[in-house]
């Protein structure tokens, strides 16, 4: 495909309502707007700052173990026959996944605020873990909200995060994912908003999260962009990352936007089958509304209210997607795909026996469309594939998925 | 036109305070809401709130959470909603109506096609929770060519500059949020309150009313000390659930929402009486 979109458009925005496009803003309670604006005018203050910015890159480098490599899959390109497949790999970052690039930085602007209790939602527990982390590292008092169901979807990272001396909160209104935890964290944070910073986990919710979570992600791209010139002598020709939220996708794509040469591939969960219903694609299924402070595409139906999702992916299974994410797919800079429950599956277990890594079933997602994409590319040409965070949290599922017991309950 | 403006002159002119009851419209079937509305009338409520259901009415508290919940398996909608508006404005069509929820559902079916269909049903305000003064700007105009009012929140955070800016944009009332937190929640601060309506009332001449926090005639008379109406939810709504889950009929729950109602009316009333 040929884009040819003015590189300029992609600094512009957020524009200064927090709005990308028509996507954004801040809808959320009164309660809220003050820390809102509290929170913009730090962040937009700190975002140049040279001390703050150095002590971000520190705690990247020293902490979190940055750069992370890229790797190219040899075995896994060969397989395929098509274009060279590289993974960009983030699971080898401290807590295992891309989630901590963000928490660190959202922790350094809770420390700059003064607040002394931190909340956080998760879905898989992978930004709950990371949540966990930083607090521990600042001696911060830290809840996670959870929904139910991934509690129990999700038993060792909740372990994890009880190590970490983290309160776990089971979430059981709604649909008792993601979203739900989300709802209550954001009621958690009207209740406590004078001595509570929330690090939201992706790049949701109300302006200025979606930019600045995107901006501390955005060191993803930012390397692998420096990476593949270093190795190849050339940008790669397409990038392909898992979007749920969006925020390890729009972390590697964001530094490669002004380069219309490179190729963009978000990978949604397809569920059962995008067919069915029963999945958690909004880009590929749904219909521009507002939901935990902007708007966004979303799964709803023809009263406006959020349905249901279904992933076999936790960290997927959301019924909305950063703003930033259904402005790029307007504008047609990003080509939003799926991968069904059985194609991650399959690219999970493929992955783990020919390259000895073990993928997230989020990331198993990507990999799974990778796959497809790279055999319709040719040798000379190739994919970075964000491996946006490692699977030992979900071999309980996987087991479970292929009948095995494991005599662990 | 909307009822509010003229029930506020009227209340001001006796020197009394409104009494708004919020219900959930569905909660737990269609069949209650009419009959509560009226009800509710009857024991003395100057204005109701109907709440539109949503599936993620993230500034709830629990008991207005499963109120949602309840309404939303019985398949009530913002269209439904409206209907049971319109049954309601067969025999009244004084009492104001404030319709109270999130902004998805009004844009799914779009701003302007809501402010029609809240004309029609005869509804006079809308607050809506998710749409700030920032986010407001479309909506409103909407609804100010419909002689609908927009009822905005002001919260014990919103700073001076912010009020200046929402006092501005507002019409009939302006609903005071009385404390940090979600509805339902149990910590009013009356004293707190009293400081910051009485800021609120250096920009505007608009009426205030104050929600959130209050359960029962004691708090309701010292909010009403200081306030032009207060909004009784939580209370209402547990207290509907209680009797229905306990097996009552939609009788039992009409009578408990009387008495409770008329209990609050009184406490309201003490208020101004001396």
């Amino acid at each position: 495909m040929t884009i040819d979109i003015n590189p300029d458009l992609y600094a512009q925005v957020p524009d200064e309502h927090g709005r990308y496009g028509i996507y954004g803003g801040k809808f959320v309670a009164e309660t809220l707007m003050s820390a809102l604006a509290e929170l913009e005018a730090l962040y937009n203050h700190l975002k140049d700052d040279p001390v703050f910015l150095r002590e971000f890159d520190l705690d990247l480098a020293h902490y979190v173990g940055r750069p992370s490599p890229l790797y190219e899959a040899a075995r896994w390109s060969d397989m395929i026959g098509g274009a060279r497949i590289y993974l960009k790999r983030e699971d080898l970052n401290h807590t295992g996944a891309h989630k901590v690039n963000n928490t660190i930085g959202q922790a350094l602007l809770a420390k700059y605020m003064g607040k002394k209790r931190v909340i956080a939602e998760t879905g898989a527990g992978q930004h709950g873990v990371a949540s966990a982390t930083v607090a521990a590292r600042l001696g911060l008092e830290c809840h996670v909200f959870m929904g139910a169901e991934d509690v129990k979807r999700q038993s060792l990272n909740v372990y994890r995060m009880k190590l970490l001396g983290a309160q776990v909160v089971p979430v059981t209104s709604g649909s008792k994912t993601l979203k739900d935890a989300m709802n209550e964290a954001l009621r958690d944070w009207v209740t406590n908003v004078d001595n509570t910073f929330y690090i939201i986990g992706t790049v949701a919710g109300p302006h200025p999260y979606p930019m600045l979570v995107r901006d501390f992600q955005s060191v993803i791209g930012r390397e692998a962009r420096a990476q593949s010139l270093a190795m190849t002598g050339k940008l790669p020709d397409a990038l392909v990352a898992c979007v749920g939220g969006g925020s390890n996708a729009i972390g590697l794509f964001h530094p490669f936007l002004s380069d219309n040469e490179v190729a963009m591939y978000g990978v949604e969960a397809g569920g059962k089958g995008v067919e069915t219903g029963e999945h958690a694609a909004p880009l590929s299924a749904g219909i521009p509304g507002v939901l935990h402070g902007n708007r966004t595409y979303l799964m709803q139906d023809e009263n406006g209210q959020i349905m249901h999702t279904h992933s076999v992916s936790a960290g997927l299974d959301y019924p909305g997607v950063g703003p930033e994410h259904s402005w790029l797919k307007d504008i047609g800079r990003v080509n939003y795909v799926d991968a069904t429950d059985t194609e991650a599956l399959a690219a999970f277990h493929r992955v783990t026996r020919i390259e000895g890594i073990m993928p997230a079933l989020e990331t198993a997602h990507a990999l799974a469309y990778a796959e497809k994409l790279a055999a319709e590319m040719t040798p000379d040409q190739h994919i970075i594939v964000n491996l946006s965070g490692r699977g030992d949290k979900d071999i309980l599922t996987v087991a479970e998925i292929d009948g095995i017991d494991l005599g662990a309950s | 036109m909307s009822r509010l403006g003229p029930l506020f002159d009227t209340l001001r002119a006796q020197n009394r305070r409104a009494l708004i009851p919020y219900l959930v419209a569905g909660d737990p079937d269609e069949a209650l809401t009419v009959p509560l509305m009226h009800s509710l009338v009857a024991a003395g409520a100057d204005i109701i709130e109907v709440g539109v259901p949503f599936s993620d009415p993230m500034s709830e508290g629990p008991t207005i959470q499963k109120g949602h919940e309840r309404a939303l398996e019985g398949g009530t909608s913002l269209l439904s909603t409206l209907a049971l508006v319109k049954q309601f404005r067969e025999t009244n069509s004084e009492t104001p109506l404030v319709l109270m929820g999130y902004a998805n559902p009004l844009e799914r079916k779009g701003y302007a096609a809501v402010a029609d269909a809240c004309a029609e049903a005869g509804i006079d305000g809308l607050i809506t929770v998710d749409l700030p003064p920032e986010e407001v700007a479309d909506m409103n105009t909407e609804l100010q060519r419909r002689n609908i009012d927009n009822i905005f929140l002001i919260s014990p955070t919103t700073s001076d500059e912010r009020i200046v800016t929402i006092t501005a944009q507002a019409s009939g009332f302006i609903y005071y949020v009385a404390l940090k937190g979600v509805t339902g929640a149990g910590h009013l601060d009356t004293d707190a309150v009293e400081a910051h309506l009485a800021t609120i009332r250096e920009h505007t001449d608009l009426p205030v009313a104050v929600g959130f926090g209050i359960k029962d005639a004691n708090t309701a008379a010292t909010v009403a000390g200081c306030a032009d109406a207060v909004v009784v939810g939580s209370a209402l709504v547990d207290l509907v659930a209680k009797d229905l889950i306990a097996g009552g009929s939609h009788d039992s729950a009409i009578s408990g929402a009387q008495s409770l109602i008329s209990s609050i009316r009184n406490g309201v009333n003490l208020a101004t009486s001396n």
